[in-house]
């Protein structure tokens, strides 16, 4: 049992390492979020809240301008559905990592945090999920993303204009970072990597295309390159964990 | 606003929360299908990939910083350096670039 509670805090530890930079590049990103909420009415509290009980960046986004457009709760719902189906399609890769001896209720804590960073850094691991792994990196990127929002929202309107717009660029570069690796390793990967920034290319660039929210657009992507890649090149079943 | 904020943010909320949940609670086991196995493993690729371009070059004020910010990610990345270099890397490639034009 010692030796038990040995691993899971060697895995939170690893957890919280691989968290770091996620919950710095979080920071950034929901700084911007917090200016814009403050911007938009709110106080610091409720765009707290919000950051805490979302955790995620599109939807988020999206809601400001719903909120203040004065959107029905209906579409609130309908919008956040679009935008973050996404995370179905995560959750669904994340089920088939799951170790089925872990405890059910650790599920319904970890789904909280499925973002696509923290989804990112969990599917890359060797073997089963310890959720305690998750715990590890939500004790990292929850207090990032909340922080930035609350400390944006405070004292957004200090900082200069030339740090903000540098710090935009900071969540694209850690999706770079966690994509490139394993493409380079892999032609099939490499393929979808490019694929999916073609087709995202296209639906920008298309007249009718472009006019599908950013959400869907990502859902219709994906669905096309990984279900094409996964017919041209299925990957080998592999014991165990594997997804 | 006509709505009622702390509405508006239970709705976000629990629409977003049940995204996440449903599949991880409603899939114990482990799928056997090759093909919905190897399009889950896709997926991450995907999405992050169509989220990430063309998007970064609209990420900050100067289309130009941040395609130079996009192509020094991209080389950092490809030499296996970590999230956090790449990402600071960028911000800081971005900020002095703006810096010029």
């Amino acid at each position: 049992m010692t030796e038990n509670i040995q691993s899971r805090k060697a895995v939170w530890r690893k957890g919280v390492q691989d968290g770091i930079p996620i919950g710095l590049g979080y920071f950034a990103v929901s700084f911007a979020f917090g200016i814009m909420a403050k911007d938009a009415g709110m106080t610091v509290f409720q765009a707290g809240l919000i950051s805490f009980t979302n955790l995620t960046s599109a939807g988020q986004f999206a809601a400001i301008g719903l909120i203040t457009g004065g959107a029905t709760y209906a579409e609130m719902a309908l919008t956040q559905l679009i935008i973050n189906l996404r995370y179905c399609l995560m959750s669904c890769a994340l089920s088939q990592k799951w170790d089925p001896k872990v405890p059910f209720f650790h599920r319904l804590i970890v789904a909280h945090s499925v973002t696509d960073e923290v989804f990112g850094v969990s599917i890359l691991r060797d073997g089963y999920l310890n959720p305690w792994y998750n715990y590890g990196v939500m004790s990292m990127s929850i207090p990032g993303w909340v922080g930035g929002t609350v400390i944006g929202a405070l004292c957004g309107a200090i900082l200069p204009d030339s740090l903000t717009s540098a710090l935009g660029i900071a969540i694209y570069g850690m999706f770079l970072a966690i994509v490139l690796p394993p493409a380079k390793k892999d032609r099939a990967t490499a393929a979808v990597v490019i694929g999916a920034m073609v087709f995202s290319t296209v639906f920008q660039m298309t007249p009718v295309l472009k006019e599908v929210s950013s959400g869907f657009q990502i859902i219709i992507i994906t669905l096309l390159v990984a279900g094409v890649a996964a017919v041209i090149k299925p990957v080998e079943k592999k014991e165990g964990a594997e997804a | 606003m006509s709505g009622n904020i702390y509405i508006y943010m239970f709705v976000m909320a629990g629409v977003t929360y049940l995204i996440r949940v449903l599949p991880l609670t409603l899939i114990r086991k482990q799928i056997d299908n090759q093909f919905i196995q190897s399009f889950l493993y896709y997926v991450p690729y995907a999405t992050l990939s169509a989220m990430t371009f063309p998007a970064i070059l609209t990420s900050t004020a100067s289309v130009i910083a941040a395609t130079c910010g996009f192509v020094a990610a991209v080389i950092l990345a490809w030499k296996d350096k970590g999230l956090v270099t790449v990402a600071a890397v960028a911000c800081v490639t971005v900020f002095i670039v703006e810096r010029f034009v």
